[in-house]
């Protein structure tokens, strides 16, 4: 089933499986990386090393980690990027943001397939996504870095925490309104379909041009 | 010097205080390497491999007498060679012995995250315990003299350890030992001072050095290894001998500033979310259809 099809019960298919893989292969390594990267950010974290098998071995896997998630989220670059640019009912919705926070949202501009708010989750994923890995290339390999070079270690040790603590921000308001507070979303991303209702309360733009829309 | 110089007074990547800091009086040993009287022997570099017991590695030959070009996880000690030419145009040949400092405040200690993986004795020491080391690196980069080095197949990081274990036995360390012309002197900090002053002043009026003087750089509080200088106004002259050496500022405010403005930011989120669930609650489709 692909994305954006009404299914025959009347539900609507709201992500393909491709794009729900990719989502998991990214959600899943993201998860480790953050723990094992609070791990070594603080002294009083440091025990969460101790569940995925000491400092040692979460040192030697992160940076892979990193890799599958820098690939994943290439995937979904090329998956949602032409879904991402910014439009006038997104400049609408940032206005209308304490209705959309008091969950006053029939009060909130008609979001498309994504809203205001999950594309700064994408761009900010994606740029943040860039800087840990590059400076993550260089924490990776740092006898390989010379001393004459060693500005560029001064930069990665705080390019990439800093970066790191953006993206926790995005991921701490990401896991919160696609489990509790947004019901309905956690299962779009886990089985693909939403309901009728779902999809015309949250994204009634998106909603209107799949009903318009031949099928 | 007895065991109690094991007290330790800083532990990396530690939680909470440390056990015993400060309990009892104790004396700080310090290294003064005489750059004036040394003869670029390497006897000390040979003494370290030996007492260390380290791997033989390959020499690199660079044109100058210098073994290599820096020291190496299985090489901790190397005189450095520097043809220096001065303002007279006459040529100096500058030999100085490298290795850790054994800062009081060190940014390699300071860039750790891992619990008990670098540990500061009270004596001064700064030693690296490889069993709790995970490898990360990142006392390569807190480093502002380019000590710690990775080693490939341990794939965990060395350096001198000043060496701690002959300290804790009264012993003074095996480069000193073996030091044929007496550059090389161990003892307490503040005698070793002393005697760095007496010889920086000698220099200075009897031999001609007028800008003769100690290193003991202020920027990481004194170091626990000082050397005596010709020339203390140009130490970047003697094979780059950082001039103010400092923990890199990035290392800092990483350690300090950004981990707690971070940690209220993780905590101020994860209350944020909670709040405007127990405030807002969720937001609810509409009843689904009943499904045929």
């Amino acid at each position: 089933m692909s994305a954006s099809a009404v299914l025959p019960d009347g539900r609507i298919c709201r992500y393909s499986l491709r794009e729900r893989v990719v989502h998991w292969i990214a959600g899943i390594s993201y998860l480790y990386l953050l723990l094992t990267g609070l791990a070594f950010w603080s002294p009083w974290l440091f025990w969460l090393a101790t569940l995925f098998g000491g400092g040692t071995v979460s040192r030697e896997l992160h940076p892979w980690a990193g890799l599958v998630f820098v690939i994943a989220v290439g995937f979904m670059y090329g998956l949602w990027a032409n879904q991402m640019h910014t439009t006038q009912t997104d400049r609408e919705f940032w206005r209308a943001l304490p209705h959309y926070v008091r969950n006053e949202d029939e009060e909130v501009p008609p979001a498309d397939r994504f809203n205001g708010g999950q594309k700064v989750l994408f761009w900010g994923f994606f740029w943040c996504g860039i800087f840990l890995l590059l400076s993550g290339l260089i924490l990776w390999f740092p006898p390989l870095i010379p001393w004459s070079l060693r500005y560029f270690r001064y930069a990665a040790v705080i390019i990439h925490p800093v970066a790191a603590l953006l993206t926790i921000g995005l991921f701490i308001i990401h896991v919160y309104m696609g489990t509790a507070l947004e019901r309905g979303s956690c299962h779009s991303m886990v089985r693909g379909d939403v309901s009728a209702g779902w999809a015309r309360k949250f994204h009634p733009a998106w909603y209107d041009r799949l009903m318009r829309a031949p099928h | 010097m007895s065991q109690a110089t094991l007290e330790i007074r800083r532990i990396s990547g530690h939680a909470g205080s440390v056990p015993g800091a400060g309990l009892r009086r104790e004396f700080e040993v310090c290294k003064l390497i005489d750059t004036t009287t040394c003869i670029g022997c390497k006897a000390c570099e040979v003494a370290c491999l030996e007492w260390n017991g380290l791997t033989f590695s390959e020499t690199t030959f660079n044109n100058s007498y210098q073994t290599m070009p820096e020291t190496q996880w299985n090489y901790w000690n190397l005189i450095k060679f520097n043809e220096h030419e001065r303002d007279d145009g006459t040529l100096q040949l500058l030999m100085r012995k490298d290795q850790c400092m054994h800062c009081e405040e060190p940014g390699c200690l300071a860039a750790c995250p891992a619990d008990g993986a670098i540990v500061q004795y009270v004596n001064g020491i700064v030693d690296f315990q490889q069993d709790h080391c995970i490898g990360c690196g990142y006392c390569m980069t807190g480093c502002p003299f380019n000590i710690p080095k990775f080693s490939p197949t341990a794939r965990k990081v060395f350096k001198c350890t000043l060496c701690v274990d002959r300290v804790t036995q009264g012993l003074e360390p095996a480069c000193i030992k073996s030091c044929p012309t007496g550059c090389l002197h161990f003892g307490t900090k503040p005698e070793m001072k002393a005697l760095a002053e007496t010889r920086a002043a000698q220099l200075r009026q009897e031999s001609g050095f007028a800008h003769a003087g100690v290193y003991d750089p202020a920027g990481i509080a004194g170091t626990h290894v000082i050397y005596v200088l010709h020339d203390a106004t140009n130490p970047e002259a003697y094979g780059g001998l950082p001039n103010d050496p400092r923990i890199p500022w990035t290392v800092k405010l990483w350690k300090t500033p950004l981990k707690w403005i971070g940690n209220l930011a993780i905590v101020a989120g994860l209350v944020g979310v909670v709040g405007h669930y127990l405030r807002f609650g969720p937001k609810l489709p509409p009843e689904e259809e009943e499904r045929p």
